[in-house]
């Protein structure tokens, strides 16, 4: 399968590939913004509206790389 | 696979899922006007907008009626929750911009699962990009009325407290990100989140009628993937009302950031 895949190269959606690796780092990074939402809120239930702002901005601002990468196979794909 | 009967063949979904033709075809002033449903929908969303806000607060009462609750509410919450809470007490005069920017962009995405819209309107990249203009023009109006061009650039290029041999990658980075950029990801975010979410309605929802048609088999799957578009409608329903509030509470922080004293 691998030397079959490495003798005749790749074939198929690159940009569904493209995608999957796109994802990682926005995928670690959402996890993170939650993580810590949820470490402060349990920490300190009174805080969570004060950081609420602040989620949704982290949340928003590491997903619109993931969505970057859904959006560049349509504009630079054939 | 024979040709002709595959997924895509049936129900081809991509970038040509978003071009609708134009009802009319004629010439003003040597424009051709296209009324597109995208174009339809969008003067719907603002004449939905404008007159419910009129009608919310046309008669004001003390105890506040139906209506008047609802636009009250709405507006409060961009108030207190959004320009108070991120701009400040200083912030409360952009509150009516805010309230307004939040519902209209809320209402253009709600077109997404709404029957017979059943298309974002900021699915099309212009919508997002003029909102983005708007803000940016508005926050660097505010930030050079209040600290001139020439101190409003200084206070972007040179943040106190970083030293001389750091500012040489700061420098072209906070600029470049906060005169380009900044707008730039603001539409983006919203136009991708949008292009992205009717993308897959599309695909779940053909994906249903294309394995009922193949019968045998395709029932079972044809009902998870039915349930699934369902679902994905609650999904995105969160999403609509997610990225118009990410929307309007970006554009506060930038405000708030033009008009910051030290940077």
């Amino acid at each position: 399968m691998l030397i079959e895949a490495a003798t005749t190269g790749v074939t198929g959606s690159l940009g569904s590939i493209g995608y999957g690796l796109a994802a990682i780092g926005p995928a670690i990074g959402v996890g993170l913004v939650f993580a810590a939402y949820i470490n402060s809120t349990a920490r300190q239930p009174e805080s969570a509206g004060l950081t609420r702002t602040y989620l949704f901005l982290g949340f928003a601002l590491a997903e619109a790389l993931a969505l970057i990468g859904l959006i560049v196979p349509f504009v630079f794909g054939k | 696979m024979a040709e002709g009967t595959g997924f895509q063949d049936k129900h081809p979904i991509g970038t040509q899922s978003f071009d609708f033709k134009s009802f009319t075809d004629f010439t003003l002033f040597g424009l051709h006007i296209h009324f597109t449903r995208i174009y339809t929908l969008v003067l719907f969303a603002a004449l939905v907008v404008g007159v419910f806000f009129w009608a919310a607060f046309r008669n004001p009462k003390l105890v506040p009626g139906k209506l008047q609750w609802a636009g009250e509410t709405v507006y409060n919450f961009i108030r207190d929750g959004v320009a108070g809470e991120v701009i400040g007490p200083k912030g409360l005069r952009f509150a009516p911009y805010l309230a307004t920017l939040f519902c209209f962009i809320f209402v253009n995405n709600l077109f997404e699962i709404l029957p017979l819209a059943q298309v974002p309107v900021n699915s099309r990249i212009a919508f997002p990009l003029m909102l983005a203009v708007l803000t940016w023009l508005i926050y660097n109006y505010l930030g050079i009325r209040k600290k001139g061009l020439l101190g409003y650039l200084k206070g972007i290029a040179f943040p106190p407290g970083v030293p001389w041999f750091v500012l040489i990658i700061v420098t072209p980075i906070e600029l470049i990100s906060q005169l380009i950029l900044q707008p730039f990801t603001l539409a983006i975010r919203l136009f991708a989140n949008m292009f992205a979410g009717h993308l897959l309605l599309l695909v779940f929802f053909s994906g249903a009628i294309y394995l009922f048609g193949n019968g045998g088999a395709g029932y079972g799957f044809g009902a998870v993937s039915f349930l699934m578009s369902i679902l994905l409608t609650g999904f995105e329903l969160i999403v609509i009302a997610l990225q118009a509030y990410v929307f309007t509470v970006l554009t506060s922080v930038y405000i708030s950031n033009a008009m910051a004293e030290e940077h």
